[in-house]
């Protein structure tokens, strides 16, 4: 195992001997039009249950709610006022007066600094109201909570650096659960009905809902990427709002739309998981968002539990020596 | 569209209906267009345009005609381009009387027929009389409704005797074009816009800013509509405002511009190029209608006389090449190529008209194909207890759909209107395969057409359209056969011999290379057509569609081409094929200046190049190819010949866009405010309230609302309008019955403003009634901000949203009440749609009340607002204030023509 936190290539980590670049998805949500078109596609080529009770949310046009074990891409929809909007421009805008010591490229955030008092910064035109829409997925993360916690070996690191779970080894323990800071992961119950793959048994009696009881999560579509292909969610995206390559690419792609969206005034957008500083030490999939996480339901400060491993061992290391310490001293102490 | 500066949705939620075809506008965006969507409501298109303007269902003609009016007072106007390339400067007839002095009539009204003689809209001729249609007198508005006359305009512009028009090419006489407009539009202002469209001044003036700081010689506008605009009395008015004022830009036939018609469904665009429709053959050739045009040459003078201008005047070689397609040996010059054959229509035979003869017990059978009407068409209620009067029904579906199902589980079941054991109907379910279980071609909005092979074969007894259609064909010649009936000839005589597979599936190809068409003689006789020139009225040619005609061009499936556009120019000519020609912008003769130079460097498309002496660039060009721009044939050489120089609308009578519709329109030669069939805001412009020309269909079963400043009118105080979502399919076969697609959006719901839902009390998300003087259905509450209510004419009115997915029945995965059995049926008197797009309604919390006492709740609002048969259908508003009679003694003036 390599290290438990900060910045660090997680293919190398696992020692893969024939590694690939990094994969990971850029969701660009400035240009996201809320099709649902990956959540489709998502569930259509994973042969994912439908879930939910076929009523309705409560929740603006999202009918889904959250990631889940059968909903691997999640769209949704907040509907935000002009006050929203107007915190939301400047909490973007302060992110990048601090030197964007978070997100947004290093390098362009020195010149975006001076050039932003130059361009013409008017807010953009539909500022009374607005409607987000975003795409959400598993993180794939740099430090993954779920692999890290899982006693069977079940989710592994696979050579692109994404995390899948092995349905045939996981046990359901339901560890790994905990473990994900972004409350990707989830066991599959087994109360849904299972989608017909054939159009024959669509009007029959539902097949038996695959991999029930065991965790599920977004493989970032492992089986397409081995045969070289764009996983499905990204394909389906007709706006580009959901961009698939190499994750040093993403990241780049991603502090590049930033940067020109600050550069036309909008200072709400702001990168989500492009910090490899962070509690996760960056996420395989990075997003653009246009308000704060938790406006989207995503942790602000994600970290992943096993960070703290090495300092919970030298506490324990630490108490472990002042217990022996404390023993020694009594037994040393009781014979003088 | 990715070429446009600025990008106008407006009667579109193009985002959410048409998310594929808007990467372009995404792509646009990316390189700096500016996109505003004007719309009721806030919706996935507006959310990622630059901004939103809300408006009032059903009042874009306000909009778009003061435009208009500030384009020309502005002197905003293209010159050099609307100078040569419209009508701008063609004099008009001295009859002719505009709506401004009618009161909101134009002349010729006949309140009798409810429908215009157009006689007097017609150009003024040299000699002092008019340019009438070919065919002797002008079809009378009544005749061309009754057969929705204006499809036939799919792919060009209606006939003329001859194009020998009047000009003033100063612009300044009071009859010309430019000058009528001027004055028609005058009192369309950005206050009339606040009256009537509830959008403010700013509001308007951005928009106008907008439009034209990206127009002229440097930049394009382009417009993309759908069917918010064209599901109104006056639709088709809506989408002639907005070619009015692109025309006055410049921003037609030019990279970026034009007026983008997105169509709704995969080849919804195919299915009225090779129509689906009562009225059409192939091609936008009319069907026949007995009396008018009861031989072969009165059909093709009624299409095109030989001296207009253009490529319409080669209509005998579309039809004739038809005939042969259809036909073969039996059609000979000898029998008018079988003219006879054709089928003549005798009257309206569009979809309600059908319903409507169905509870005359005037309909025996009826074929369901690719269609919900149960839940998808106008007043559902009249469409399925229409279908209980059928002796048989055929329905081929995906599945088991409301339409196929009413007579077990519909909402009259359980009204109690209908009983499952009084139904004598027999219905037959045939199931059918999909599009990827099938081959053939798409047809889409930019006119491409692309195929999709067949993936997979078809499950169980699935069949694909073609082999239902190949073996219905070959069963019935079998059971005629023998016959000597002259009414079985057509049938027995027809070309029916396709190639089939091991299943029976007749070979998709073949048909597409029958579509294309062939030689039939000569030295190249077998070889496929590659263009529609090559086609010849004397029956050596044969072609099913004369426009697809180059599709199957040396025997390449072209529709099949798959070239990925990084991998070529910019017109992307290798991807698909677009009809007419492979040509990916019509009219892009337009898109250089009248000396054949690019308008600019950064618009260039189609130029004249002096050295090779004829047109080239980026597309095929849509002109004669060697006809330079200084040209000036002699006029009486008639069709492509004639065309001048600078005629870049070719299939035009005249060679010339169109700004005033001297023929082809039955409700009025200009654009022109009407409130809708409903309305509770009067019409702030004319004492006319409603489209004088519209079609009604005053009975028991399809009562309005009174409009506003009747008795009554606070009955229905609200406006609703009805629409698609993103999750899913129209009437919902295609997509309620798939759990991925249902799961989310599974409810019926309606949007209202949170202003409307607290005068109503309505909860979130709780349940609402909605009541139309047709019927009561009830929704789920969405309260959502992105629902605005629009100050209008003093007061508030507030807009209701109605997706119109959902159905009653028990098959689908998910079901609920159908918003479309809220609407009535109204038509647009051009090509008969349906208002579904504003009506008016109540709505109020709680579920509504099932079986008898829902019929009892919707009879209590129509007694309330004293709503009878005649409410709403007058044809004259206030004949006191409005010229429909017109006095004969001013002007020596005639109803009428004066030829």
């Amino acid at each position: 195992m390599g290290q438990l936190s900060g910045p660090t290539d997680p293919t190398a980590d696992a020692h893969w001997e024939h590694q690939q670049p990094r994969k990971g998805f850029f969701t660009d949500t400035s240009v996201c039009i809320g099709c649902k078109a990956c959540e489709v596609a998502c569930k259509e080529w994973n042969h994912n249950p439908r879930d939910g009770n076929l009523e309705l949310l409560g929740s603006s046009y999202d009918n889904t709610g959250s990631l889940g074990a059968s909903t691997w891409r999640h769209v949704a929809f907040i509907e935000q006022g002009q006050d929203r909007i107007t915190e939301a421009r400047e909490s973007g805008r302060a992110l990048v007066n601090l030197g964007m010591p978070r997100i947004g490229p290093p390098g362009a955030a020195a010149t975006a600094g001076p050039d932003l008092a130059q361009v013409d910064t008017t807010p953009p035109d539909t500022a009374d109201f607005r409607w987000l829409m975003s795409s959400d997925v598993c993180k794939h993360c740099t430090h993954a909570g779920c692999l890290d916690v899982c006693p069977t070996g079940a989710l592994f690191r696979t050579e692109f650096g994404t995390v899948v779970v092995q349905d045939d080894v996981c046990n359901g323990c339901g560890t790994c659960v905990a473990g994900c800071p972004f409350g990707v992961i989830e066991r599959r119950s087994d109360g849904m009905v299972a989608v017909a793959a054939q159009r024959e048994e669509q009007h029959a009696e539902h097949a038996a809902v695959p991999n029930a009881g065991v965790a599920q999560k977004c493989t970032l579509c492992y089986d397409r990427l081995v045969a070289d292909e764009t996983p499905a969610c990204a394909k389906a995206c007709p706006t580009t709002s959901i961009k698939f390559g190499n994750h040093d690419d993403m990241v780049e792609t991603a502090r590049e739309r930033v940067a020109g969206l600050h550069a036309q005034g909008l200072t709400e957008a702001r990168l989500y998981g492009a910090n490899e500083l962070d509690g996760v030490g960056g996420t395989g999939s990075v997003f653009l968002l246009l308000d704060e996480p938790e406006v989207y339901g995503l942790p602000p400060d994600p970290r992943v539990p096993t960070a703290d491993l090495p300092r919970m061992y030298r506490r324990a290391g630490m108490a472990v020596a002042g217990m022996v310490a404390a023993a020694a001293v009594a037994f040393l102490g009781g014979r003088a | 569209m990715a070429n446009a500066d600025c990008i106008i949705i407006q009667g579109s939620n193009m985002a959410e209906c048409h998310p594929v075809g808007y990467q372009w506008v995404a792509e646009a965006k990316a390189r700096g267009a500016k996109v505003i969507h004007v719309d009721p409501r806030f919706t996935r298109t507006s959310a990622v345009a630059d901004k939103h303007i809300p408006i009032r269902a059903g009042s874009d003609v306000v909009l778009l005609g003061a435009l208009i009016n500030y384009v020309i007072t502005r002197d905003l106007w293209f010159k050099e381009y609307v100078s040569a390339y419209t009508n701008a400067a063609t004099l008009v007839h001295d009859d002719y009387r505009d709506a401004e002095d009618l009161g909101g009539l134009f002349s010729g009204f006949d309140p009798e027929t409810g429908a215009y003689d157009t006689a007097s809209w017609a150009y003024a001729e040299q000699g002092g009389g008019t340019i009438q249609e070919p065919a002797g007198d002008s079809e009378h508005g009544s005749h061309a409704s009754a057969r929705a006359a204006g499809h036939q305009f799919g792919s060009g512009g209606p006939s003329l005797e001859h194009a020998q028009v009047q000009r003033d090419d100063t612009l300044q006489d009071p009859r010309t074009v430019f000058q009528i407009l001027k004055r028609h539009y005058a009192r369309y202002t950005p206050e009339m816009v606040q009256d009537m469209c509830g959008i403010g001044v700013t509001d308007f003036e951005y928009l106008a800013h907008a439009i034209t700081e990206n127009s002229g010689r440097e930049r394009t506008t382009c417009f993309a509509y759908a069917v918010g605009w064209t599901q109104h009395s006056l639709g088709t008015q809506f989408i002639r405002a907005a070619a009015i004022l692109q025309l006055l830009l410049g921003n037609v036939g030019r990279p970026g511009s034009g007026i983008m018609a997105l169509r709704g469904h995969a080849s919804i665009q195919g299915s009225t190029d090779i129509p689906t429709l009562f009225n059409l053959l192939p091609g936008y050739l009319p069907m026949p209608s007995a009396g008018r045009h009861d031989t072969l040459s009165e059909y093709l003078e009624a299409i095109a006389s030989k001296k207009q201008k253009g490529y319409w005047t080669d209509a005998d070689s579309y039809t004739i090449s038809l005939l042969k397609a259809w036909w073969g040996d039996a059609a000979s010059a000898q029998n008018d190529w079988a003219y006879n054959y054709l089928p003549r229509l005798t009257g309206a035979h569009g979809t309600y008209e059908t319903a409507m003869a169905m509870l005359e017990d005037k309909v025996e059978g009826y074929f369901v194909l690719g269609q919900n009407p149960a839940v998808g068409s106008s007043n559902g209620r009249m469409q399925r207890l229409g279908m209980s009067h059928l002796k048989w029904l055929v329905v081929r579906d995906l599945n088991l759909i409301e339409s196929a199902t009413w007579w077990k589980d519909g909402p009259e079941i359980e009204s109690g209107e209908l009983r499952t054991e009084d139904i004598e109907t027999e219905v037959f379910f045939m199931p059918a395969a999909t599009h990827v279980e099938k081959a053939g071609s798409f047809t889409q909005t930019q006119r491409l057409l692309q195929w999709r092979h067949q993936a997979v074969a078809p499950p169980g007894e699935c069949q694909s359209e073609l082999q239902f259609f190949f073996q219905l064909g070959q069963r019935i010649r079998e059971k005629l056969a023998g016959s000597d009936d002259e009414r079985d000839r057509p049938l027995l005589d027809l070309s029916w011999d396709y190639p089939t597979d091991e299943h029976g599936d007749p070979d998709a190809e073949a048909v597409l290379a029958e579509i294309n068409g062939r030689h039939l003689s000569g030295p190249e006789a077998g070889k496929p057509l590659s263009a529609y020139t090559e086609l010849r009225a004397d029956g050596s040619t044969a072609a099913g569609c004369w426009i697809y005609t180059g599709v199957y061009a040396d025997g390449i499936n072209h529709a099949a081409n798959r070239k990925p556009g990084q991998e070529q120019g910019p017109a992307a000519s290798e991807w698909g094929w677009a009809w007419p020609a492979n040509r990916r912008i019509l009219y892009n003769r337009a898109s250089a200046d009248p000396a054949g130079k690019p308008w600019s460097e950064r618009k260039k498309y189609i130029w004249w190049d002096q050295e090779q002496g004829r047109w080239v660039g980026d597309d095929v060009p849509d002109f004669p190819v060697d006809r330079a721009p200084g040209s000036q044939p002699d006029p009486e050489l008639g069709g492509a010949a004639a065309l001048t120089g600078d005629d870049p609308f070719i299939m035009q009578a005249d060679g010339k866009g169109w700004l005033f519709a001297p023929t082809g329109l039955v409700d009025g030669p200009l654009p022109t405010h009407y409130e809708p069939q409903e309305s509770p805001v009067a019409n702030a412009l004319y004492p006319q309230q409603q489209s004088p020309a519209r079609l009604v269909f005053p009975r028991a079963d399809n009562l309005s609302a009174p409009s506003a400043g009747t008795r009554g009118a606070d009955v229905y105080p609200y406006v609703f309008t009805t629409y698609r979502l993103t999750e899913h399919h129209t009437a919902g076969g295609m997509s309620r019955w798939l759990p991925y697609l249902s799961e989310l959006q599974p409810e019926m719901f309606c949007e209202v403003s949170p202003e409307l839902a607290a005068e109503r009390g309505l909860e979130p998300y709780g349940w609402a009634t909605i009541i139309s003087p047709r019927s009561a259905i009830e929704a789920k509450v969405l309260i959502t901000e992105r629902m605005t209510p629009l100050a209008v004419g003093g007061h508030t009115v507030h807009q209701i949203g109605l997706p119109y997915h959902w159905g009653v029945g028990t098959d689908a995965v998910v079901s609920g009440d159908a918003a479309n059995d809220l609407l009535g049926v109204t038509l647009d008197p051009n090509v008969q749609i349906q208002e579904s797009k504003v009506a008016s309604c109540d709505i109020r919390p709680g579920r509504r009340p099932r079986g008898a006492e829902l019929l009892a709740l919707v009879a209590e609002y129509q007694a309330r607002a004293g709503t009878t048969i005649e409410t709403g259908n007058q044809r004259i508003t206030d004949r006191a204030a409005e010229g429909a009679k017109p006095d004969p003694g001013e002007n020596g003036r005639t109803e009428g023509g004066s030829r």
